[in-house]
């Protein structure tokens, strides 16, 4: 009998990708809207991310299933790139990839890469001095702390730099990989199929600039 | 004609046998008509070849008219060259212009082997289809008539579209990760769409990919390059169709 759907067959890898993927497209929505609101009240962002961070449910079941997803989503990410790469062992003297596919399409892995590196620095500005705060010292933190600590991370030019890089390179992972990903699980209605590839274009390019539009607002309104 | 055709330098892979280590080597070829097709202009090669007494440069080909399958050559950086909708023997010279460099490779994948110089094995296609790209069909003599079963006009439309697949390769050869979507999803997606294949659909999805993966092709990564080097428009719908099958197998498979 034949693999079945496991992660044990290219296909299975594949779903799994792109279920991981689109798992976190959603993810990113949510954390985007909330981002959104330090920007129109620093009261309701307060209150959101209170709840956010003292919630039992999002805390112990809702941020183990993200950490799970990320991790998912990259290891398996490296393991299609080491097989891809092992299934062209001699390269061609003379190649024009350009001619037929996107840049964006062919380097999934450095611009994922790169995405990487931003959720470890991500996790040592926010994550990490939070569950330090809550978990390791047992504090309970000043309700209204939220606020002024997202305002402080964007006061150096230099992070607020690697801010706006990594969200350019997450649009242009989110530019092939949101309409790529319905492909994957198997869309097939053409109509459906060119509407979500379009909303996913659309949503690729939007919600990364409202990241960047975020953080210079706060780096400007110091 | 004389003196009015192309000059050209060709670089060429040139391999001895599938141990052997090979190289790009460079050619000159003179005169060459822009209403010849590209395989014809490697006959014109060969002749040189042979008639200085070196070896002739080999490579696949057979119909010579786009529906065999055979040749298969990646030319300046394109599976079956710069044009589109074509194979290498349908390809024309007036697509080059004089004074032109072309490079002719075969087809790289770890799952197509060089045999020699521009010939790869891609009998790999064969134990895929093998593995379940058919119908098991009665034909003891009283076959039904295939007219019997009612077949909706868009069906059978994609099926076609997906049968017309002459399994070249040309699609493992562009695909950046050598994946053999395309071609097995054709396979799959053909018969999945008439009611001759429902029967055994389930094994047919699991099996193929199965002898796919073990045959070392790489995975997809929708980068769409397949379905534009292809020369018979085979669609990327084909590999959502696929996976889709192929998610409904593992589903209900019975292991
Ligand atoms: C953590 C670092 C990340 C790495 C290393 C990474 C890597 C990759 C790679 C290599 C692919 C292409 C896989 C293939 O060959 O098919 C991919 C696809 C994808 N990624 Fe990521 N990625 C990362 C983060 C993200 C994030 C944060 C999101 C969403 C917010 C995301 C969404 C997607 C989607 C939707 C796809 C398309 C899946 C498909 O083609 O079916 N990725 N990722
Ligand atoms: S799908 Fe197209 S490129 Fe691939 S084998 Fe079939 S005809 Fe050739
Ligand atoms: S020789 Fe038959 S398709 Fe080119």
């Amino acid at each position: 009998m034949a693999n079945t759907g496991s992660s044990s067959t290219s296909i299975g890898r594949k779903l799994i990708m792109a279920a991981s993927g689109l798992f976190l497209v959603i993810f990113l929505l949510q954390h985007f809207l909330i981002n959104f609101t330090s920007v129109i009240d620093e009261k309701t962002f307060n209150e959101i991310s209170h709840f956010m961070g003292t919630n039992v449910l999002i805390q112990f079941v809702m941020q183990p299933i993200l950490i799970a997803g990320v991790i998912i989503h990259f290891v398996m990410g490296f393991i299609l790139e080491m097989k891809n790469t092992k299934a062209r062992n001699v390269k061609y003297a003379m190649n024009k990839p350009s001619a037929n596919s996107s840049w964006m399409s062919r380097n999934m892995i450095y611009t994922g890469a790169v995405i990487l590196g931003f959720l470890g620095l991500h996790f040592y500005d926010f994550w990490v001095p939070e569950i330090d705060l809550k978990y390791v010292q047992g504090l309970e933190g000043s309700p209204t702390r939220y606020f002024h600590e997202l305002q402080h991370r964007f006061e150096d030019p230099v992070r607020v730099a690697i801010y706006c890089v990594s969200f350019v390179l997450l649009a242009l992972h989110l530019m092939h990989g949101f309409g790529a990903a319905f492909q994957s699980v198997g869309v097939t209605n053409k109509r459906y199929l060119t509407g979500l590839q379009k909303f996913g274009k659309i949503f690729a390019i939007v919600v990364p600039l409202g990241f960047i539009f975020i953080a210079l607002f706060h780096h400007l309104n110091q | 004609m004389a003196g009015k055709g192309m000059n050209l330098t060709l670089k060429i892979w040139r391999q001895s046998d599938a141990n052997s280590p090979g190289k790009m080597v460079d050619y000159k070829v003179t005169d060459i008509s822009e209403h010849m097709s590209f395989l014809e202009m490697m006959d014109v090669l060969n002749e040189q070849l042979v008639s200085k007494g070196e070896d002739p440069v080999a490579f696949d080909h057979d119909c010579r008219e786009g529906i065999c399958g055979m040749c298969s050559m990646y030319i300046n950086g394109e599976a079956h060259g710069p044009d589109r909708g074509v194979t290498t023997c349908q390809l024309h010279m007036r697509m080059f212009n004089d004074g032109d460099t072309i490079y002719i490779e075969p087809w790289r994948a770890a799952a197509f082997p060089v045999i020699k110089d521009l010939v790869v094995d891609r009998t790999a296609f064969d134990r895929i289809m093998n593995a379940g790209g058919f119908v098991s069909v009665n034909t003891s003599g009283n076959t039904q008539d295939a007219n019997a079963l009612p077949i909706p006009k868009a069906d059978a439309d994609e099926a076609f579209d997906a049968a017309t697949c002459i399994g070249c390769g040309a699609c493992v050869a562009t695909c950046k990760n050598a994946s053999a979507m395309l071609f097995v999803s054709a396979k799959v997606s053909q018969l999945a769409l008439l009611p001759q294949g429902k029967v055994e659909a389930k094994e047919r999805v699991l099996n193929m990919v199965d002898q796919m993966d073990k045959e070392g092709f790489g995975n997809c990564t929708v980068t769409g390059a397949c379905e534009v080097e292809c020369p018979k428009g085979i669609s990327l719908t084909n590999i959502a169709r696929m996976n889709q099958e192929f998610l409904k197998a593992s589903i209900t498979a019975d292991k």
